[in-house]
């Protein structure tokens, strides 16, 4: 057996007095960080009102209201009959499709913003400082005030619909679209955008071919996240007014149409789950293609 | 220099028309046009632009309604300048709502990242090998997880009532589904060469585990949270929209009264507030994940 060399006691204990030291502050630390936090909780819990009694009164009142979902007017389980449950279902599907038509269109007029806005947002590729600053703060903007509001603002300035809607999240797109955008871009090998500037090409050129070929698939990616993202979105719209399905899911919640909310929500939920499964397929194939290039 | 390479090159620099018909006689791959990519390319894009204007008819949009609306905006903004408050009790009216979206915010978060704990674990492959209750887990997480705060607002205020703790409560719920599927890919990203290290010298499975797997995940874990409080920042000044208290139920009334100086302040409010928190958080978090590399 390998002989374990030991340290003489004296110095030894050296060692022994600094680990403990250390292991005291760390502990007193983590008390530290515990006690703050405990008053943390405390405050936010006097602030936001709350009131852990009236809760576990009613938590019976949150498993019954899964199980009034479950039940047809008539008493009956909602899967004993289909068709009653989703009586709807014409109109909701077509209101599903606008909401997934909300979110598309949204996307897209998002993406494209936040396209153009990323030349000028990205640090190594902006022409002027005065232009990458400006469209860097208005980007920080239109994501940091919630899509909502701006869709409580437009249902004033358009009217109820999905207009409204579609622009509020092009808008809040574009601002989180550009923020990512402006990244890929910031990532990329500058080598051939040397390249193509060295032998005479202009700006446009050296993005055509220098930049877009390295960033395309990525940005198609983010893209497509973000059409995610926004089919949740335009779900709840309606809930202000702006298109879609949210309006009705508001209306069943608000006048106790139990059925009815439970119809709605298994169509929200499978809609995102299928477009979820439907955009990572693509983002493979793009992830994919690029690794392959 | 009567190597065909040094030849190519002199002819390339030369820069003539003959020297370029040359190199394409030489390299005809390089230059012949991949019409299939070309034409996928074009289609796809032609296909993107169709359903974009199909989309505008569809849900009848007009253009004329849309520069109609952008004059109205504009006259709106105009509208909104100054920002202003009007009477001192209503700034602190509003203040108190701002603390109440960040309490809603902070304890949200932090009960869902509590309860989503040992969700994490169950979902974890490592931790639980079997896949049925893995699969079982995860599409329980998934499904809470697609719906939105907003609408486990509308569900929470019919069990406690109208109010800010009806707000806790459903950013509770939907960040609890994000937060299982995050902690289980964090405790499945481990390292276990930790956990065998200890285990090896002797240790028990739970020292295994709090002195192997936790230090690894924990500040994964913290930075996670952190993150998830400034979004839901964001969400918490929304939420007072359906009536689960915060700073939104002030900007829907504002809106509804169309007093856009008040709607500017408040957006105003709630911009500086989302960044501070952004600056803290993104801080704490560099400290969090800073302190993880220090230790491995």
């Amino acid at each position: 057996m390998a002989a374990i060399p030991h340290l003489p006691e004296h110095q030894l204990a050296a060692h022994a007095a600094a680990y403990a030291a250390a292991v005291v502050e760390k502990r007193r630390r983590l008390v530290g960080g515990l006690i703050l936090l405990v008053a943390l909780v405390w405050a936010a819990g006097w602030m936001g009102d709350v009131r852990p009694a009236v809760f576990v009164d009613n938590l019976g009142r949150f498993a019954s209201y899964f199980g009034r979902l479950a039940h047809l007017d008539s008493g009956a389980l909602v899967l004993s009959d289909p068709a009653e449950w989703f009586w709807g279902a014409k109109k909701w599907l077509r209101l599903i499709g606008e909401t997934v038509l909300i979110a598309y269109l949204g996307t897209m007029l998002g993406g494209v913003g936040a396209f153009l806005l990323c030349f000028h947002a990205a640090r190594n590729v902006a022409r002027t400082r005065w232009s990458a600053f400006l469209a860097r703060r208005f980007l920080e903007f239109c994501r940091t005030v919630p899509e909502l509001v701006f869709a409580l603002i437009f249902v004033v300035a358009w009217g109820l619909g999905p207009l409204p809607g579609v622009l509020a999240l092009a808008i809040h797109t574009m601002g989180a679209l550009g923020k990512l955008f402006a990244e890929v871009f910031e990532n990329i090998d500058m080598k051939p955008v040397d390249g193509i500037v060295a032998s005479g090409g202009n700006w446009v050129q050296a993005m055509r071919f220098g930049v877009l070929p390295q960033v395309t698939s990525n940005l198609a990616s983010y893209a497509l996240l973000r059409f995610e993202i926004n089919v949740r979105g335009a779900a709840i719209m309606g809930f202000v007014g702006a298109g879609g399905i949210g309006q009705d899911l508001l209306e069943a919640v608000r006048k106790f149409y139990y059925s009815d909310v439970s119809a709605i929500l298994v169509l929200i939920l499978v809609t995102v789950a299928l477009i979820d499964i439907a955009t990572e397929r693509l983002r493979h194939a793009l992830i994919g293609r690029e690794t392959r290039a | 220099m009567s190597t065909p390479v040094a030849t190519g090159i002199a002819a390339m620099l030369a820069g003539t028309a003959e020297s370029r018909a040359a190199l394409v006689a030489r390299y005809p791959a390089q230059f012949r046009a991949d019409v299939k990519a070309r034409a996928a390319a074009i289609g796809f894009v032609v296909i993107l632009v169709a359903l974009f204007f199909g989309g505008f008819a569809l849900l009848d949009i007009s253009w004329v309604r849309v520069v109609g609306g952008m004059g109205r905006l504009g006259e709106f903004v105009e509208l909104m300048l100054p920002p202003s408050f009007g009477a001192t009790a209503r700034l602190l009216a509003w203040l108190h709502s701002l603390a109440e979206t960040l309490a809603i915010a902070f304890l949200g978060t932090l009960l869902a990242a509590t309860l989503a704990l040992p969700f994490g674990f169950l979902a974890a492959r490592n931790v639980i090998p079997s896949w049925a209750m893995r699969f079982v887990t995860r599409r329980f997480l998934d499904s809470v997880r697609s719906i939105d705060t907003l609408i486990w607002a509308l569900i929470w205020i019919n069990v406690v009532g109208l109010g800010p703790f009806a707000g806790i409560l459903a950013i509770m719920t939907s960040d609890f589904g994000a937060f299982g599927k995050l902690f289980s890919e964090a405790i499945e990203a481990a390292d276990g060469k930790a956990v065998e290290g200890v285990r090896s010298t002797g240790g028990h499975a739970m020292h295994g585990v709090r002195f192997g797997l936790v230090p690894q995940v924990l500040p994964v874990m913290a930075s996670q949270v952190l993150y998830f409080f400034e979004s839901n920042t964001r969400s918490a000044t929304i939420i007072g929209i359906v009536g689960a208290g915060g700073i939104g139920t002030h900007l829907y009334e504002q809106i509804k009264v169309l007093d856009w100086q008040a709607v500017s302040f408040l957006v105003l409010m709630v911009l500086v507030t989302v960044t501070l928190i952004d600056q803290i958080s993104s801080r704490l978090r560099f400290a969090v994940i800073g302190r993880a590399h220090g230790s491995h």
